[in-house]
């Protein structure tokens, strides 16, 4: 596979110049050139329905909106490119949120403790994954599957199923708030700063030396262990990775909403979906941390037309649904071809 | 070939999701009209429209008892004798609760603790709290039963459900059931205040008054399916059906406040702006709220309740807002009823209770910046021992 003309990412994949993704050249798996397409079809529709869509306050509300989800799919795609699921990450944004309100109880002096908290509480839920999926050799699907039960389960018995406490006004501004007064822009939210600088690091770390291990294991465990890389450590961090990713999406999220019980509902589907969609080939291997991220986008922008059109919230699951078998189903014909 | 192959796959996935989007334009073709134009929507088969009649008739009569003890005045009221429960104390007052879920029975159940300590005549007062599950608290109602109460207070988790058991309790001991019913006439009395139908309609009727003919509303539900909250709702939708506002929109927030935020910020995108927010239970109007503030909108007229983090937003940010209530002082009033029966003095039987409004002429003297943001400031609780403290306030 290596050597497949299409994948010019391949097995060893350099991660390529540019937005660090995997689609220099070429529409093979992995490639984001299909996202992009699909993306900017979308995006065209959306400025035909909303005209104003494009003056940059919108764009940037927009972009604020879609943080979340993105950082999400940045943390699900290492998770993914290795192979593995991680489906605890919603309810981890759930319990995320309702620890904050809990332990902040409106007190802005806990705002800076209790964020550090939630990111290691975050980095923590990331290393039982990931110790458990590596060392006990649990599938992963299995290992997040009950780490999502028992955060449900925890976070029930823990509030006795109401929110209680109040997050504080410090807490909440960094999925509310903004740089005011910024020329042109009018106000650059905190949200789009953050996921800026997790995009960096993201696309750094998949240049770096992690980064090349990471999708050799995803491509084939047993040449990469063969060689010498250290697959459950390598494993095992990206689990951290989509850990912490949770955690800082749950600060954005709860800041936005406020104190929440369903705050982090469906979004581990609504993750995998977006870094499907953005050519991310599940199973592992293939595709770029740049697609994952060009697919939460151009899956908000998909929500966001859906919207505008006045289709309801039930439908636009279905079409997350269709979204992943139509990924799926064209990744494997592409492989075939 | 294969290069092209992928291509061509590529783009069928990407008019696929377009026909999606194409597809679905078709049932709300016409974008002004809201979620397939139908605006209120069909009558639920809660509505019942001598009860809806009965509470906006309510909502005018004036309270009999003292009038600055709302909980223990009564609307209209008929009394019952109770002569044959009299009894000497000291007593043992027994309460099946259905229990403490939301911030609402929370503070309640707080003001009934408070209430009971008010009167040394309660030797002992045995609490069962029955998690907001029906079989537990069938079974909490025999057990108490069997703990030699001289009489029973109820707060039924479900009506249809609990009816049996409330029966069974009825030939033992004097019982008083307050907040939901039971659908028998076996308690000495029933206690609640007026209803969900006045709770909606003022709300609705605040809305009329205060936005432009043709004014966009979003009317915020919970869920379907619960009596009172069916009540409110469909009170709201008489005043709107006659009245020449638009309703856009009726969604289920699930009464939580990501959800809301994003329901509202959604329909906010989609129609440009909204002018009025109606809502069946004030918890997230705050998050409602929040939406158009962030979106960069002016704040809509907008419903929500007594609770103190909207009372404050209200104050503070100025809003156009009214707040009708459902008190929880209600929870004071069985602990009263439950010692004039024991004493063999008449008791109003329906019991119903005042059920004010909080509006821009009073808000001031329900704002209480030390109280939490989920106390809920028609408590009737400020004289009451262990306050504030005992309610979460400083």
């Amino acid at each position: 596979m290596s050597t497949d003309l299409a994948t010019p990412t391949g097995s060893a994949p350099a991660v390529p110049s540019g937005l660090g993704g995997g689609g220099r050249s070429g529409w093979g798996p992995g490639s984001i050139r299909p996202v992009l397409i699909i993306l900017v079809l979308l995006l065209i529709a959306v400025g035909i329905r909303q005209p104003d869509f494009y003056d940059p306050p919108v764009l940037l509300a927009f972009l604020k909106r879609a943080a979340p989800l993105i950082i999400l799919a940045a943390g699900q795609y290492f998770v993914i490119v290795a192979g593995d699921f991680d489906l605890s990450v919603g309810s981890l944004v759930t319990a995320e949120v309702v620890i904050a309100a809990r332990l902040i109880d409106g007190d802005p002096n806990a705002t800076w403790p209790v964020i550090a908290l939630l990111l290691g509480f975050g980095l923590l839920i990331g290393l039982v994954n990931g110790v458990v999926t590596t060392l006990l050799q649990v599938p992963s699907f299995i290992t997040t599957l009950g780490m999502y039960l028992v955060l449900v389960g925890a976070v029930y018995t823990w509030t006795g199923g109401s929110p209680r406490g109040a997050l504080s006004e410090e807490f909440r501004l960094f999925g509310r708030r903004g740089i005011d007064g910024v020329p042109v822009l009018g106000q650059l939210p905190y949200a789009v700063l953050v996921l800026a600088g997790v995009a960096v690091l993201a696309v750094l770390a998949m240049r770096s030396d992690f980064g090349k291990v990471l999708l050799a294991v995803g491509d084939n465990p047993r040449a990469a262990r063969v060689t010498g890389a250290r697959t459950a450590r390598v494993r095992t961090i990206a689990f951290l990775a989509s850990g912490l990713a949770a955690a800082v999406a749950a600060i954005l999220l709860g800041g936005f909403g406020g104190v929440s019980f369903q705050v982090g509902q469906g979004l581990e589907f609504t993750a995998i979906t977006a870094v499907v969609l953005g050519g991310v080939v599940l199973g592992g291997g293939r595709g770029s941390v740049a697609g994952a991220m060009l697919g939460a986008l151009t899956l908000q922008t998909l929500l966001t037309l859906l919207n505008l059109l006045g289709v309801s919230g039930a439908l636009s699951s279905a079409v997350q649904g269709l979204i992943i078998l139509a990924a799926v189903a064209v990744g494997t014909l592409r492989r075939r071809t | 070939m294969r290069r092209s192959t992928p291509f061509l796959l590529a783009v069928c996935t990407a008019v696929a999701v377009g026909v999606v989007g194409c597809t679905s334009d078709v049932p709300g073709a016409s974008p002004s009209a809201g979620p397939s134009g139908a605006g209120t929507g069909e009558t639920s088969k809660f509505f019942v429209q001598a009860d809806h009649d009965n509470e906006l008739a309510l909502r005018t009569k004036s309270a009999t008892g003292p009038a600055d003890k709302p909980w223990e005045q009564a609307l209209d009221p008929k009394t019952v004798e109770t002569a044959k429960y009299k009894k000497a104390g000291p007593y043992h007052l027994c309460f099946s609760n259905a229990g403490v879920g939301n911030p609402w029975r929370q503070v309640g159940f707080k003001n009934m603790q408070a209430e009971v300590k008010l009167h040394p005549e309660i030797k002992t007062f045995t609490v069962a709290d029955a998690e907001s599950k029906d079989d537990k608290q069938i079974s909490d109602i025999t057990d108490l039963l069997g703990k030699g109460c001289d009489a029973l207070i109820v707060s039924p988790n479900t009506t249809a459900t609990l009816t049996p058991a409330v029966e069974q309790a009825c030939a033992k001991v004097p019982v008083i059931v307050f907040d939901r019913g039971v659908n028998t006439k076996c308690p000495v009395t029933f206690i609640n205040p007026i209803g969900g139908y006045a709770f909606g309609a003022t709300g609705a009727e605040f809305l009329v008054e205060k936005v432009k003919p043709k004014g966009k509303i979003l009317a915020l539900r919970i869920l379907p399916g619960v009596d009172v909250l069916e009540a409110r709702w469909g009170a709201a939708k008489v005043v709107f059906d006659k009245s020449d506002l638009d309703v856009v929109g009726v969604e289920f927030t699930d009464g939580d406040a990501a959800k809301t935020k994003t329901i509202v910020s959604n329909y906010i995108q989609r129609f440009g702006d909204i002018d009025g927010i109606w809502m069946d239970a004030g918890a997230t109007a705050v998050a409602a709220a929040e939406a158009f503030e962030d979106a960069g909108k002016p704040f809509p007229a907008i419903v929500g309740e007594d609770q103190q983090d909207f009372l404050k937003m209200w104050q503070d940010k100025k809003l156009t807002a009214i707040a009708p209530t459902y008190p929880t002082y209600q929870w004071r009033t069985p602990v009263i009823a439950a010692l004039k029966i024991l004493n063999g003095e008449a008791v109003a039987s329906p019991w119903k209770l005042p059920q004010p409004t909080i509006t821009q002429d009073n808000l001031g003297q329900y704002v209480q910046a030390d109280m939490p943001p989920l106390h809920y400031a028609m408590c009737g609780c400020a004289t009451l021992p262990g306050y504030p403290k005992d309610w979460g306030g400083k």
